[in-house]
């Protein structure tokens, strides 16, 4: 049941949430520009207008912008997980994302998302691609 | 009111010392600021008729300044809170200016402090902070605030070939600088190799990369009329918001902080050699050398040669952060970033004591918050 059947609204993330969960990246595409975009926005980053901005699937493959191992967990059900590597990457599509990635990850890698499970929660992984 | 701009001053400042104040409230430690803010003004607390208050994530409230205001029997005509994450301290006192040129106020007490310390566990403390990210994007990986400045660092480093030891540069500058400093929080002085060798919080940035999570206060009177000591005016300001998530931010080499700077020196009609003391926020060492390089204070991948050579000692040519900053002297929040207002403003009017450096005629301030997305930059001008 979609939120138009129900009538109640959806949190604006929610392609993307419920994307990760189904094992699919999904980002917003700007019906005036075309430009690409992550974060859940109501307007265009690129162009500034509030145009209708569809979710499109990612192909899921993406380069490495930045990386860094965290040592010092926020929380406690991250700290079973430490150190752990987090990135910035930039899909093929255009749009950064932060996400998990393989331990030894280089900026400039290619990568490709993957998905894992973390205390109830889906996120993402990026692997190097062979 | 007159159609001409008034001038505005920085006329008072004061706060208490950062670090631990164990059984103290954000209150207790802001009325303290307060106090020695409004004594050295040399105005009468019932001369105050504006405040601006800063967020204290110990005391959550709907109506700070209210709160503050009447807590210390205060009661004036114009009055806010403001929320800007570290770049709060530097906004207030831009508005404060904004209220002082219009003839909207006379006297705007301008205040932040919090227990944030000993307030709150540490993971309390470092989860508040980590809500800076984006709740369905960024915060469900287990990132931290210095996951994200580590995030950034990567890719400056990469990007113009600033290496940890440049950083760590900075890191025992600060603590340098605190060393002559009673107020500051970490006064035990480190080396460069102790930085690097500090263990590890996101690489590539250490313990020591990282500034403290202290208690304290910091507060400053704008005015329309300058102090006895010296007429420090504030002549120019500007900010610029080009994101909130390290996301969303489009170029590292281009984060707003120059297009916050050039706005600031363009009012104030000053170029960037004509400023003779630096106020910089440091919440981590990245941060200072993106914000030294960015601005232009030294070429990309430079502001650690800069500081080799000493230009920012207090010695040197460029007195960066003679306090200590963030790194050193510490971070309670708003009042962080207030320290190095109210260190500039000793400095200007030749009250350091015994950090007294030369009289600095345009010194040049600057603030950011969440991560690198809200910049704010203050330049004042002595005029005796």
């Amino acid at each position: 049941m979609n939120a138009t059947e129900t009538g109640l609204s959806r949190p604006l993330a929610a392609p993307y949430t419920d994307g990760v969960c189904d094992g699919v990246l999904r980002y917003q595409q700007c019906s005036a520009c075309g430009g690409a975009q992550t974060l859940a926005r109501y307007a265009c980053q690129h162009c500034g207008q509030r145009a209708a901005m569809p979710w499109r699937d990612a192909a899921g493959t993406a380069t490495v912008r930045a990386v860094t191992e965290v040592a010092r967990a926020p929380s406690e059900e991250f700290r079973a997980l430490a150190p752990y590597t987090l990135v910035i990457v930039q899909l093929d599509e255009g749009p950064r994302l932060m996400a998990h990635a393989a331990s030894g990850v280089q900026i400039g890698q290619r990568v490709r998302a993957g998905f894992f499970e973390h205390n109830g929660r889906a996120l993402v992984r990026f692997d190097p691609m062979v | 009111m007159n159609a001409v701009s008034r001038p505005a001053y920085l006329r008072g400042a004061g706060g208490t010392a950062f670090g631990r104040h164990e059984g103290r409230s954000a209150l207790d430690l802001m009325d303290d600021a307060a106090a020695l803010a409004i004594d050295r003004s040399g105005l009468q607390r019932s001369e105050i008729d504006g405040v601006l208050c800063g967020y204290a994530t110990t005391l959550p409230h709907l109506m700070l300044s209210t709160l503050v205001c009447e807590r210390l029997a205060l009661r004036p005509r114009y009055a806010h809170g403001m929320q800007l994450g570290g770049a709060t301290g530097a906004a207030m006192l831009m508005a404060a200016r904004e209220l002082v040129r219009s003839g909207r106020c006379r006297n705007v007490l301008v205040l932040g402090g919090e227990n944030r310390l000993t307030g709150q566990s540490r993971d309390s403390s470092i989860q508040t902070l980590a809500q800076v990210g984006d709740m369905d994007y960024e915060v469900p990986n287990g990132a931290s605030v210095p996951a994200y400045y580590a995030l950034m660092a990567s890719q400056y480093m990469h990007l113009t070939g600033v290496t940890s030891q440049d950083m760590a540069e900075f890191a025992v500058l600060m603590r340098t600088h605190a060393r002559s400093h009673p107020g500051a929080h970490l006064r035990t002085p480190i080396t460069l190799q102790e930085v690097l060798a500090a263990k590890p919080i996101a690489r590539p940035l250490s313990l020591l990369d990282c500034c403290p999570i202290s208690d304290g206060a910091m507060a400053l009177v704008v005015a329309d009329q300058p102090s006895d000591h010296a007429a420090v005016a504030m002549v120019g300001a500007g900010q610029a918001h080009r994101h909130q998530h390290l996301t969303a931010m489009e170029d590292v080499l281009q984060c707003g902080a120059g297009e916050a700077a050039r706005r600031a020196f363009d009012e104030a009609g000053l170029g960037l050699c004509d400023v003779d003391y630096l106020a910089i926020y440091d919440s981590f060492t990245i941060t200072l050398t993106m914000l030294l390089e960015e601005i232009g204070f030294a070429p990309r991948g430079g502001a650690a040669q800069r500081a080799r050579a000493g230009d920012f000692a207090a010695g040197g040519v460029l007195p960066l952060n003679t306090h200590g900053g963030l790194l050193s002297f510490g971070h309670c929040g708003v009042a962080g970033g207030m320290a190095h207002a109210v260190e500039t403003w000793e400095q200007m009017t030749g009250q350091a004591g015994a950090r007294q450096i030369r009289q600095p005629r345009h010194a040049f301030i600057h603030a950011d918050g969440g991560v690198m997305s809200s910049h704010v930059s203050l330049l004042l001008s002595r005029e005796d």
